[in-house]
């Protein structure tokens, strides 16, 4: 009986906690930003995904071996990574990216592609504005036309490379970010 | 110059009956007139309503709300009253056709009887009954048929399921909120509200008794659930039963229903508003050397007094709707059989207890 009564009166105890909870909310400032009359002012935030990128630097130069991880990972299919076989000038067969589309139509903004990169060569950035008149506009190519890789610097010490190997992987793309940026 | 509504109502009244002879074409024309009056009024309070509750959830929600069509959005309730004038009903095949379309003026029915037994201001009401707090009691049950029916003829197992348990839960909750209301009748010795306003002309319900505050929170937690909204909206639980018992509605039929729904959460304040709050009557001290502090509250029209203190307690149930999850089935009746009904039975022992010792 006492248990019938306690129950009771600390139940309405938490709806009014949960009730104060709202009404706190209630008179907080709203969060929605009025889109086309405050276009200007508007500050997206800095890790709000909206589209996809490739970042190329000064001489068109992009930093996507093609590996192809992005489109693997990617939970919709939503990038198509076009490479084709060369021979370099030491006579050794290199892969290039020839195209890398992205469908934006299809694309969940999941940041997935991005996370597992091993190059860092694509990002999201704040760019929301999407809206064209047909569909086929929504693919994009991101690779620049005449882009290609950034020439990765060789290690200093060829000899050393094997043992380090293992630990370096993480760590090397972004050393070659820093060296080429 | 007064700002009462009976004021006008009384000129209108004079002016028919100077320029017309015959008794009869008056009282016809005033027929018309106040049923008209009626159904524009109610029509404007669920507009109202619905655009009430759409900026309070969306600042419940850190929204703006609509806010595109006129200043603050305040149109977008009149386009959307046009785009569900125009819509299609879309006709079912194997369902019981008659019933089917009987429901929704059913609902709409028991709604608008109910809105009729209403007062609105000082000398501002449709009928004046002798048993006023039971007839409104009495109608408002009605639409709780027409919400089965339409469960029922819609031949879907959602719509079946969502009129089975709004079934369940009107009717038990109407109990808690008849005999909370009881409680008051005792109080006021009476059942016709214009009795009820008298006796609450100088102190309110809820300022009377102890038990006043206990019967208006049960009638609260059972009004609000007998307007099926959250958290007791399960027989409209969207994410189990699609929409319950509308699901197969499309169309004005659909807007029947969900016109009925707003002006249910109306009426629901406004039976509050009356019998515990006081309806109409300023809010006055009772106490000697409070004249001018009266003064002021009575320079105040009824009307604003009315709709002020229904607006308030429909912001709390749509607090409430926007607050609190949704509840289970079992839970939605253990809670009204094994905690509201006998803290009401035991409410109304004590009020009259109450009323014969102190009054
Ligand atoms: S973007 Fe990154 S993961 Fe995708 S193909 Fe290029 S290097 Fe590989
Ligand atoms: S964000 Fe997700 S869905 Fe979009 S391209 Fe990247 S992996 Fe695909």
């Amino acid at each position: 009986m006492k248990k019938y009564f306690t129950d009771i009166f600390s139940g309405i105890w938490n709806l009014l906690k949960g009730m104060k909870i709202t009404g706190k909310v209630l008179v907080s400032p709203a969060v929605t930003e009025c889109y086309p009359e405050k276009r200007d002012e508007l500050q997206p935030k800095e890790r709000f995904r909206a589209e996809l990128t490739m970042p190329h630097n000064e001489n068109n130069e992009h930093k996507c071996t093609a590996c192809g991880i992005c489109a693997m990972n990617c939970p919709n299919q939503t990038i198509t990574v076009k490479k084709s076989k060369i021979t370099d000038e030491n006579g050794k067969p290199k892969i290039v990216l020839d195209q890398y589309l992205y469908d934006i139509g299809s694309c969940i903004f999941c940041g997935l592609c991005t996370r597992v990169c091993p190059q860092g060569a694509i990002e999201f950035t704040n760019n929301f504005e999407h809206a064209v008149y047909t569909r086929s506009k929504l693919i994009k190519q991101l690779n620049k036309p005449g882009s290609k890789k950034v020439e990765v610097a060789k290690p200093a010490a060829p000899a050393a490379k094997p043992a380090q190997a293992g630990q370096n992987e993480v760590a090397a793309p972004k050393q070659e970010n820093e060296n080429k940026q | 110059m007064s700002l009462e509504l009976i004021d006008g109502i009384n000129k209108i009244h004079e002016f028919l009956t100077s320029n017309i002879e015959a008794a009869w074409v008056v009282s016809l024309i005033e027929y018309v007139l106040v049923g008209l009056g009626f159904l524009t009024l109610y029509a404007l309070i669920a507009l109202f309503l619905i655009i009430f509750e759409r900026k309070i959830c969306a600042y419940f929600q850190c929204r703006l709300g609509p806010n595109r069509v006129g200043p603050w959005g305040i149109f977008q309730v009149f386009a959307d009253m046009v785009k569900i004038l125009i819509k299609e009903i879309i006709p079912l095949k194997h369902n019981d056709k008659l019933l089917f379309y009987a429901a929704p003026f059913i609902v709409i029915m028991g709604s608008l009887l109910t809105f009729g037994g209403l007062q609105f201001a000082e000398g501002v009401h449709g009928v004046d009954f002798n048993v006023g707090v039971f007839y409104l009691l009495a109608v408002s049950s009605i639409s709780i048929i027409g919400v089965m029916l339409a469960g029922w003829s819609s031949n879907n197992k959602y719509s079946l399921i969502g009129a089975m348990r709004s079934g369940a839960q009107v009717i038990s909750f109407e109990l808690s909120a008849c005999l909370s209301m009881m409680a008051i009748v005792i109080l006021g010795g009476s059942m016709n509200l214009s009795d009820l306003m008298a006796a609450q002309e100088d102190v309110w319900f809820i300022f009377q008794s102890p038990f006043t505050v206990v019967a208006l929170v049960i009638y609260l937690i059972a009004a609000h659930a007998e307007t099926n909204r959250g958290p007791f909206d399960l027989p409209e639980a969207e994410s189990e039963l699609t929409a319950g018992y509308h699901v197969e509605y499309s169309g004005i039929t659909f807007g029947f229903f969900y016109v009925g729904e707003y002006c249910n959460l109306f009426i629901n304040a406004a039976i509050g508003t009356l019998v515990f709050l006081g309806g109409w009557q300023a809010f006055h001290l009772p106490f000697a050397g409070c004249e001018g502090f009266n003064a002021v509250m009575d320079a105040i029209p009824s009307y604003v007094w009315m709709f002020g203190k229904t607006l308030l307690l429909i912001f709390l149930s749509l607090w409430v709707r926007w607050t609190f999850p949704r509840l289970r089935i079992d839970q939605l009746l253990r809670l009204e059989w094994k905690i509201m009904l006998p803290f009401s039975l035991a409410n109304i022992l004590l009020m009259a207890i109450w009323v014969a010792l102190v009054k």
